[in-house]
């Protein structure tokens, strides 16, 4: 029952890492994945980039949206699993798998965010 | 539906195909199911790679650099193209489909599925705004 109890909560927080990075992800994609590197705008400098990371409202909201973006991640790719290669009978190891390591990665970014110096 | 069914001597299979491994590539309408459904691997391997920038950004300006650098590997560079390419398809369908999951009523009328994506997009242009003032000027 209580597994039964857990899924509302994974689809809200499915519904909350989609718009989430719905919003964020795709402007980050297209600058420091493209735009940077192939040197249509030059990056910010050390100095600012820092800056801007350093401000607690900064590290919040990217803590956030890191995490609810690893959940809905994992949350989806349990279905691609579960669905497009049709591999039921693994449902807990997959379930492990997505869910632990979203689990994993959050409190690396919780780590990483809040020890900044 | 229960997960594990118990069948007895007298409670016969039920007649059901496996459908194909490869069902999704039937129909268009699967393959951007499917094509969404991927977009999750790219969102968790660009979290990584911001969470990547912002331990070198919290080392020094040479750790910083020696990411961007990185960036500019050919491997590295397709890889975002792709992610690109998934996150974008995500965003789109994700606020095209917000109508359908968000139903505002004001008063006694429910607000036109039309206002709900744009304001949606809205959102996203904002944000996408924001996002470039803080890396770009301020």
């Amino acid at each position: 029952m209580a597994r039964r109890a857990l899924e509302p909560v994974l689809w809200l927080l499915f519904s909350a890492g989609g718009v989430a990075s719905a919003l964020f992800v795709p402007i980050l994609v297209l600058m420091f994945g493209l735009a940077f590197p192939l040197g249509w705008l030059s990056p910010p400098s050390h100095e600012h980039l820092y800056g801007v990371l350093r401000h607690p409202l900064t590290r919040l909201v990217l803590f956030g949206v890191f995490t609810l973006s690893l959940i809905h991640g994992a949350h989806r790719f349990r279905f691609t699993l579960y669905d497009g290669l049709q591999i039921k009978h693994l449902n807990e190891l997959i379930n492990l798998f997505c869910y632990g390591g979203a689990i994993v990665l959050s409190i690396w970014a919780g780590y990483l965010l809040w020890r900044m110096p | 539906m229960s997960e594990r069914t118990a069948y007895t001597e007298y409670h016969p299979r039920w007649l059901r195909r496996r459908p194909s491994t490869y069902w999704w590539l039937e129909r268009r309408a699967y393959l951007s199911f499917i094509t969404r459904e991927l977009s999750s691997i790219f969102i968790a391997w660009f979290v990584v790679y911001l969470l990547l920038l912002i331990r070198a950004v919290s080392r020094g300006d040479a750790s910083y650099q020696q990411f961007l650098a990185w960036s500019r590997h050919p491997v590295v560079m397709v890889l975002n193209v792709v992610t690109l390419f998934f996150v974008a398809f995500h965003a789109f369908t994700w606020f095209n489909l917000a109508p359908k999951a968000m139903v505002v009523h004001v008063g006694r009328k429910r607000l036109p599925a039309s206002l709900i994506s744009l304001s949606n997009y809205g959102a996203w242009v904002v944000v996408t705004a924001f996002v470039l003032w803080l890396l770009l000027g301020g």
